[in-house]
Parts: structure tokens; sequence; C-alpha cells
């Protein structure tokens, strides 16, 4: 059930002026107690990654995002990341495309499997794929003849991230294309435009910031995942480390500061995330 | 072909994308998940029975589900203050409020693991403020149940908001005007309408508890029986070469993941028609 809650249902908040009203007192004590949560609960972890990043000044925090082991991490990442989001994009707006512009038998079972990644833990993600490629899974030992690494290595890292974002794109464009119906599409091949003109040209206006909403979510995911990367990834520095797994390296060797060094450029990731995603919302609703 | 693409209408490339989507989730989703189910690793019946009745094994489950289900409550209660405070009020620095709500989903879970072990270990911010006392919050329950509450936050509130945001102001006037109390307003008119997306959103902070790695290891202390978490344990075994133990545990959370889903499925289409 990782991650996201469809763009369509994420609207904007209006206050509405209404004669059943709470007294002035009991308003702003609900927005204490709801501001309090706030802090406690999301702007807490938030200062103490910054916090601890910087205990040591900022001669330790350079030092550890540019140390090779960290910029290495860091490549992997940004290359796992290449890799993943394009061809999940892919599959989203074809499987999107198949599911809401027709009509066929099973329509509900084939979005329900689209979610199931959702449904199933990270480690479980990164565990299928070392009982198929894995030295005693399916193809193992024809891989290990042909002398192919899949697991612990990059290929095993891209499965396993794409597994784990495999339902983004698809699940935020779902709900987007149902609801703008085929009419339009319909009109264009009446009056002559053909196959992916009239994909380029029509639907995908209508639904780019969804789209891209989508993309952000996987991106993010993409670059953060941690559970199942770790069971494919073998921890090899300066090598299948990706920077989440570059984070608990260092913590588990009470580099603190390090870490959390590491992690602010994580957390870096997510703020611009969070602002990309307040961007595309705010245009799709105009 | 012709045939059929007339009696689907006019638009093109059902073939095409049809396939390639079938294709694609067969490659990437079922066919690895088919793995676990497909008996690859030697797992017999009898083995697996061992496993799931292995102490160690309930424990874990019982850990997971425990801090998954106090997680998931207390966001319920969390999840609709924060969603009715957005939807019904106005203050100042409410739009940068409301896109924070977001930042779990957004965060690395590994960032989110070690921040909240900073914070509530023995010697941090707020596990200091506990530790003379005698309660202990990094590696117990409470920190797995406090990541697995900043985890499930946004499912709760992002369920909640829409339907809240809907909700018809007329009844609520009509309630009033009748002489109902504002609480008893709330209580009588308002929650029975958010009962629906409030087990939704429970339901899913819920299930992705149970799964959730990251944000736990780093505060769980990982001690067998008492704070090791069932995903944990899969890792584990993997460690040790013991495949067909971890398979079995994964089937185990794997088999409970999907009724949940199914739950889920069921409560959000009940949810949608009610809002329609």
């Amino acid at each position: 059930m990782a991650g996201s809650v469809p763009l369509a249902s994420n609207k904007p908040s209006t206050v509405r002026k209404r004669v059943a009203n709470e007294s002035v007192a009991v308003k702003w004590t609900l927005i204490g107690a709801a501001v309090l949560v706030m802090l406690w609960l999301i702007v807490l972890p938030l200062t103490i990654v910054l916090a601890e990043a910087l205990k040591k000044g900022w001669g330790v925090y350079v030092e550890a995002i540019t140390n090779p082991d960290a910029l290495s991490a860091l490549r992997l990442t940004l290359l796992v990341a290449l890799i993943t989001v394009p061809l999940n994009t892919i599959f989203g707006v074809v499987a999107a495309w198949a599911i809401t512009k027709f009509k066929f038998r099973g329509k509900g079972i084939l979005v329900t499997l689209i979610d199931l990644p959702f449904a199933v833990s990270p480690v479980i993600g990164g565990l299928i794929y070392v009982l198929v490629y894995g030295a005693h899974g399916w193809f193992g030992p024809w891989l290990q003849e042909h002398d192919i690494k899949i697991i612990f290595a990059l290929p095993g890292i891209i499965l396993a991230t794409l597994f784990v974002t495999f339902p983004f794109v698809a699940r935020e464009l779902i709900p987007l294309m149902e609801d703008q119906g085929q009419q339009e599409e319909e009109a264009a091949v009446t009056l002559g435009a053909r196959g992916f003109r009239v994909f380029w040209k029509v639907t995908l206006p209508n639904i780019k910031w969804g789209l891209l909403y989508g993309i952000i979510l996987c991106n993010a995911r993409a670059m953060g995942e941690f559970g199942a990367v770790s069971v494919v990834s073998g921890h090899i520095r300066g090598e299948t480390n990706t920077l989440p797994l570059h984070v608990e390296i260092l913590y588990n060797e009470y580099q603190f500061s390090a870490s959390f060094a590491v992690s602010s450029l994580l957390l870096l990731l997510a703020l611009v995330t969070l602002l990309l995603k307040n961007w595309f919302t705010r245009k799709s609703h105009h | 072909m012709h045939s059929t693409t007339t009696k689907r209408g006019v638009l093109p490339g059902f073939g095409l994308t049809m396939g390639y989507s079938v294709l694609y989730l067969s490659l990437v989703v079922l066919i690895p998940l088919s793995a676990l189910l497909l008996n690859s690793t030697g797992l017999t019946w009898s083995k697996f029975w061992d496993v799931a009745t292995d102490p160690r094994v309930l424990a874990s489950f019982k850990v997971s589900f425990l801090t998954a289900a106090a997680a998931g409550l207390i966001d319920v209660v969390l999840g609709l203050l924060l969603a009715w405070v957005l939807v019904r009020y106005d203050f100042p620095g409410k739009s940068i409020f409301d896109a924070m709500i977001d930042l779990p989903f957004a965060l690395p879970t590994a960032v989110a693991g070690v921040a909240l072990t900073a914070i509530y270990s023995p010697n941090g911010w707020i596990g200091s403020l506990f530790e003379p006392l005698g309660i202990r919050i990094a590696f117990s329950p409470i920190g797995i149940t406090l990541a697995l509450m900043f985890i499930g936050i946004p499912f709760v509130v992002r369920t909640v908001q829409p339907v809240l945001q809907e909700l018809d102001a007329e009844v609520e006037e009509a309630a009033a005007t009748l002489g109902s109390s504002r609480y008893r307003t709330f209580r009588k008119v308002v929650l029975p309408e958010l009962l629906p997306p409030l087990m939704t959103g429970f339901a899913l902070a819920f299930a992705r508890g149970i799964g959730e790695y990251g944000s736990v290891v780093f505060i769980s202390g990982n001690m067998p029986m008492r704070t090791e978490i069932a995903p944990l344990l899969i890792m584990s075994k993997l460690e040790q070469f013991d495949y067909a133990g971890a398979t079995a545990v994964a089937l185990l959370l794997l088999l409970i993941s999907f009724a949940l889903l199914l739950l889920i499925n069921s409560l959000q289409r009940r949810v949608r028609k009610t809002a329609r």
C-alpha cells in the first residue's frame, strides 16, 4: 500500500461559510492541536535530519556528501531512477489507455493486479526476484553458467525498484482518463487523425498534470526505496549501494553525522517532490 | 482483427496496448510473485507448518499486527483532526500545512527510520525526556508504533479530506436549527458519514504498516520475540540462506495482505458510492 492517493481526490480545500459552526474557542483549540500534531509528527523528523547532519559542522557535512562512496551511491540511485521511471511511465500510459478507452471482460481484475505491488511488503518485492534469479532460484544455475549477474548487481536493483514503483503512474492515470471519457478521441479519429497522433494531440494535453504527478511520485519512491533494494543489492560499497542503503551503512557504523548528511540529500528530494506535487495539483484544478 | 476493432469502437490500439500491459505486468509482477507460490525453494507443507507455528515467527507477526493496528487507530484520530482543520478552517500557513501532510509519502523510509530513532533514542530530544521515567520509546514496540504512525498518517488524512469536503452543509445546518448542539451534530450527523473513509484510511495505514520495513528496522532494535517485525524476519532468514523459511514467512504475510486488499477495495467502492 505504499504511496499514493489519486490526484482527483486531492483538491485544494475551500472553507464554506456555515451557520452550524463551532465556537471560536473550539475552532482555535482544534487548529492549535492540529498544528502541534504536525510539528511533532512531520516537522520534528525533518528538523532532526538537518540538525544531526550539521552537528559536526559544514566540513563533516561536505566531506560526507562528496565522499567517493556517497557519490557512487548517488550515481547509482540516479541511474536506477532514470531506467525504472520511464519504463513504468510507458506502462502506466499504455495500461491506462487499454483500460479506460475500451470495454473488455476482466477489467476489474486487471486494475486490481496493477495495484498488487502496493499490497506487498517491499521485502517480499525483493525476495521474489531472489527466488527467480538468485543462485538457488529458477534461472540461477543457467545464469551462473552464462556468467550473468542479476541478484547482488544492478539488474536486480532495477527489477526490485520496477516492482515497488509499478502502480504509481497507472494508478494516477486510470481514474483521470476514466472521468474524461473517450468522446474527444473518437471525434479526432472520425476527423481522420490516426493512432499515436490521437493520443499525442488529444489525450496527452488533458492528462499531462496527472501524468507528471504520477511520475514524480514514482521517481521519489524509485530513488528512496529501501526494503526491496536492500534484499537484492548485496550492499557492495561503491558498486551496489544506493543512497538509502548508504544511509543505513553509515548509521550502522555509528557515523551519524555522515549518515544524516546523506539523509539530507534524500530529504531535499522529498521536499522538491512535495513542491512539484503541489504545483501539479494546482495546475490540474486551474 | 477488423471486426473486433469496430465492435470496440473507433479508437485504435486495443490489441497493442492490452498486449503490452499484460506482458509487462506478467514479467514484472505476476511471474516473480508466482515464484513464491510455485514452491521453488523446496518448501513442503510440513516445513511451512513448522515455520508458521514457530514461536519466533508467531511473535514477529504479533508485533507487526499489534503495532500496525495501534498506529492505524491513533492515525485515525489524529488524521481526522488534521483533515477537519484543513477542510473547515482557514488559518495562516494552511497551504504549507496541507502540502506537508504528504511528507511521509515522499520521504525515503530509511531517512524516516534514522530520524525517528534519533528523536526517540534514550539520548534523543524526546527519548531523553522519557528515559528518567523508565519509559523506553526507541527499541520497544512504542517506537515501532511511532514509526508506523508517521508512515500511515497521510493515508487517513487523504481519504477523509475529500469526503469531508463533499459533505452537505445543509444537513448540519438543519440539525443546528432543530436545536442539536454542535458536538451532538458532529457525533450523530458528521461522524457516520466519515466512518467509511476513516475505515479505509485505517485499513490502508494498517496494510502498509504490516509490510513496512525501512522506517522500522532502525527504531525497533530487532530483538527476537520482542521487537522483531515479520518483514525483518524474512530478511534475516534470507541472510542465513534459509530460502524455504523466508518463503514461508513471506507467503503468510502475503496471504494476509491480499485479504486486506480485498477488504480495502470493497470499502473503497462503498465510499465512492456514498460520495456520489
